[in-house]
């Protein structure tokens, strides 16, 4: 058998059931990646096919392309396909492309074929959802539909997997079809397209009326700058104007699908299927029904997030510290063995402990956006969310910031447009996360009264909740001025189906779960080991006799266990004082003195950056409570009675706030700059936002301790 | 007949489309096959009086109000 490689690219409308098809193809055996220069994720997967009869061994590569409605580019996104499809040398540029076009909206789905078949790669057309045709007494002609494009034309149902194997076959056939011109490109501007095509040396029409068209509005990186010139001056002479010759195309070709319409496909009864959408509408975009639905769902994501992804998150927990154990018995004590289970162990365990959270908030954003519920969503908080620069679909991204800012940000996905997406990355932080639960209820403990106001209103708890609509009120803050520093790439728009709703199609949503894992666990994953074992170098080394010769009695009472718990804890603290760390908490104090915070507090601060809930377990190692003590009432104990140098309580009710404030609105979580870093694909992106939410934190916590000193 | 913006079509009514004020939108629009001479029908507004939803062409489209503006069309009644 000989072996043969084909690429071949898959692209379709939104909606049409484009990544059902693609699933369906290749099967598991797929990876992400994102195409060069943009963060779109590229999906590519393989399949094989043996031709037995020719003895050929086909290697498919299947590149799923951006759902779109034409070649056209409207988005960032969008330039993808265009820029696929157009360069013959791009690394994507596929040999042969799979159109898919849900059958029962044949008429647009026609619109985009056309284009392809224009462009004179060799296309075989997929109609999906076949079932539903019949159901809708929709009858279509399968083989005239054929002969009249001339390209090969598969009836599946991909949700069920039917004509699959069908699909196949086509890709590998090298029967010739004739795939005729579907509409003379070259009438609308016969001059320009000739010279396009002499000057780039291309000899179809519909490309280089395609590269006229976009020649202002597309980086056209893959011609050169000498070539531009030449095609920029024949747009130019020949009073090329853009906007009306795609609009001139978009007409000629629509009046060619509406013949094609005519001949290949009747309807035997009106559609009916709609009203099961309509109906269901009429509650879910309710006046009320509709927010009130939304508000229960919401409320059941944030319950699993908070309370059933607790229980796997525990077993991680407990799984991680039992393998620390066993590495740290296993392995001779010394350096490696600390660096391995306190600096490796320690921040692969702060990674995987995610993994629940993000799986959960997946698994309901899937099935959200598969139902064509999300869509909804949109549509009712549009208005609400686009007089603070954001958008009907930053509101999943915002309200999950409350649980975790990670898979929060992986959310913006859905969000078309770059301004829009950016903005909501980046405000996102602000929401209180649950990592900050722990510092605020230490906190809380330590400073605001036991007391009820009228009786019954528990003080403690009024103060928690201020704390999360500070977040929330800093993000919708936020989210306004950036609307006026943020540039946008291109025009937004709000024009979008609302697809008829859906059953959830599990394989899609599981592979939806495992892809959003996978990234966090291996991108944002690196960075966050990175960063924890130099802030475990940071606090487990020192120079300096202090730092020696506590470090060295610790490490004998490692072998012989003569020291008592309360010698070991004290001990660690000072180790810690003498450290790196402790020297950059003392290196810190002046500038955090005006937020009335300590040498210590900055300590915890630097240590925070790793996760903010290490505040607790550092202060319990900076009062030598010990490590595995993190029961808060015994830190609380200890820091209610520390003292500062003038005899007044270090814990004032002005350090209180102003500790609070600062963990509310301070970017310290490496986790969530790494994955802005990712999906932002720059550095300039997460340090700004770093910058920014520091510069917040620092001058509202300096406002309010000097107000309540 | 009277020429009439997109925005000012009450709910439950149809027009047909007859021309556009916006190039950027107009060919957004008639991609997804909202050529002139097609029949639009209103089909309900979101709870916040915008955006609008929209049947055309068999599917449901959503427009916000600012750009229904530029979407001039003809009554039907």
């Amino acid at each position: 058998m000989s072996e043969r490689k084909i690429k071949v690219a898959l692209i379709g409308n939104p909606n049409s059931g484009k990544s059902t098809l693609f699933n369906s193809l290749t099967g598991l055996n797929q990876k992400v990646a994102n195409f060069p220069g943009v963060t779109v994720e590229k999906h590519v997967g393989n399949f094989t096919y043996s031709d037995v009869m020719l003895g050929v061994n086909y290697n498919i590569e299947l590149t799923d392309l951006p759902g779109t409605y034409s070649i056209y580019p409207k988005t960032l996104d969008e330039q993808i396909p265009f820029r696929v499809l157009i360069d013959k040398k791009d690394e994507s540029h596929p040999d042969k492309v799979i159109v898919i076009a849900d059958a029962t909206n044949l008429k647009r789905s026609l619109f985009l074929c056309s284009q392809i078949i224009d462009l004179k790669i060799p296309v075989v057309l997929v109609l999906n959802m076949m079932d539903m045709v019949k159901e809708q007494g929709i009858n279509i002609d399968i083989q005239k539909l054929q002969n009249a494009l001339g390209v090969f034309v598969i009836p599946c149902v991909a949700r069920k997997g039917e004509g699959i194997e069908d699909i196949r076959n086509a890709v590998v056939n090298n029967h010739d079809m004739l795939q005729n011109d579907f509409i003379d490109s070259r009438s609308f501007a016969p001059l320009v397209t000739d010279s396009i095509k002499y000057i780039l040396n291309i000899d179809n029409n519909y490309t280089a009326f395609q590269i006229a068209n976009n020649f202002e509005k597309v980086d056209l990186s893959f011609i050169s700058n000498e070539k531009k010139k030449e095609i920029g001056k024949i747009i130019y002479q020949g009073h090329f104007t853009s906007s009306s010759m795609q609009a001139a195309e978009t007409l000629e070709r629509y009046k060619v699908i509406s013949l094609l319409m005519k001949s290949c496909v009747t309807h035997k009864n009106d559609r009916q299927q709609k009203s099961f959408t309509s109906r269901l509408d009429n509650i879910l975009t309710h006046k009320v029904w509709g927010y009130a639905i939304f508000l229960t769902i919401l409320f059941l994501i944030f319950q699993a997030i908070f309370t059933f992804a607790q229980v796997p998150m525990d077993i991680i927990d407990g799984a991680f510290a039992s393998l620390s154990d066993a590495v740290k018995n296993a392995l001779p004590a010394g350096e490696i063995n600390d660096l391995i289970v306190n600096g490796v162990l320690a921040g692969l365990g702060g990674i995987v402990i995610f993994v629940p959270q993000i799986a959960m908030l997946f698994l309901f954003i899937a099935i959200l956006e598969d139902t064509g519920y999300m869509a909804r969503v949109s549509f009712i908080m549009d208005k609400l969310m686009r007089k603070f620069g954001l958008n009907g679909r930053s509101v999943i991204p915002l309200i999950s910031g409350v649980a975790c800012a990670v898979p929060a940000i992986l959310a913006t996905r859905t969000i078309q447009s770059w301004k829009e997406r950016l903005i909501t990355i980046f405000v996102t932080p602000l929401m209180s996360c649950s990592a900050r639960l722990p510092v605020y209820t230490l906190l809380i403990s330590i400073v605001i009264p036991r007391d009820y106001a009228f009786g019954f209103l528990s003080m403690q708890a009024m103060v928690m909740m201020a704390m999360y609509l500070i977040g929330f009120f800093a993000a919708i803050g936020s989210a306004l001025l950036m609307k006026w520093f943020v540039k946008a790439r291109e025009r937004d728009f709000f024009i979008m189906e609302l697809p008829v709703y859906r059953s959830p199609r599990w394989k899609n949503i599981l592979q939806t779960i495992i892809e959003k894992v996978k990234i966090f666990l291996f991108d944002a994953g690196k960075v966050i080991i990175a960063i924890s074992v130099v802030l475990w170098f940071l606090a487990s080394h020192g120079t300096g006799d202090s730092f020696k010769s506590t470090d060295k009695k610790l490490h004998i009472n490692e072998t012989n266990g003569l020291l008592t718990e309360q010698e070991v804890n004290e001990l660690e603290a000072q180790r810690l004082e003498a450290s790196y760390a402790g020297k950059m908490g003392k290196l810190l104090e002046p500038a955090i003195a005006p937020l009335g915070f300590d040498w210590k507090i900055g300590i915890a601060l630097i240590t925070s950056f790793a996760a903010r809930e290490v505040f607790v377990g550092t202060m319990s190692t900076i009062y030598s409570v010990g490590k595995d003590n993190e029961d808060t009432a015994t830190i609380r104990d200890k820091m209610l009675t520390e003292k500062t140098e003038v005899g007044t309580p270090r814990y004032s009710l002005a350090t209180g706030w102003s500790l609070m404030l600062f963990y509310a609105f301070a970017m310290q979580c490496m986790s969530t700059l790494a994955v802005v870093k990712r999906e932002t694909n720059s550095w300039k992106w997460p340090l700004l936002q770093f910058a920014y939410m520091s510069g917040l934190a620092y001058l509202s916590s300096f406002i309010v301790f000097n107000l309540l000193k | 007949m009277k020429s009439k913006k997109l925005s000012e079509v009450a709910v439950g009514h149809s027009c047909v489309i007859d021309s556009y004020t916006d190039d950027e939108i107009k060919l957004k629009l008639m991609e997804m096959g909202c050529l002139p001479g097609e029949v639009i029908r209103i089909e309900r507004l979101a709870p916040l009086g915008d955006p609008i939803a929209i049947e055309v062409a068999g599917y449901t489209l959503t427009v916000r109000k600012s750009e229904a503006q530029t979407v001039l069309i003809n009554t039907i009644d």
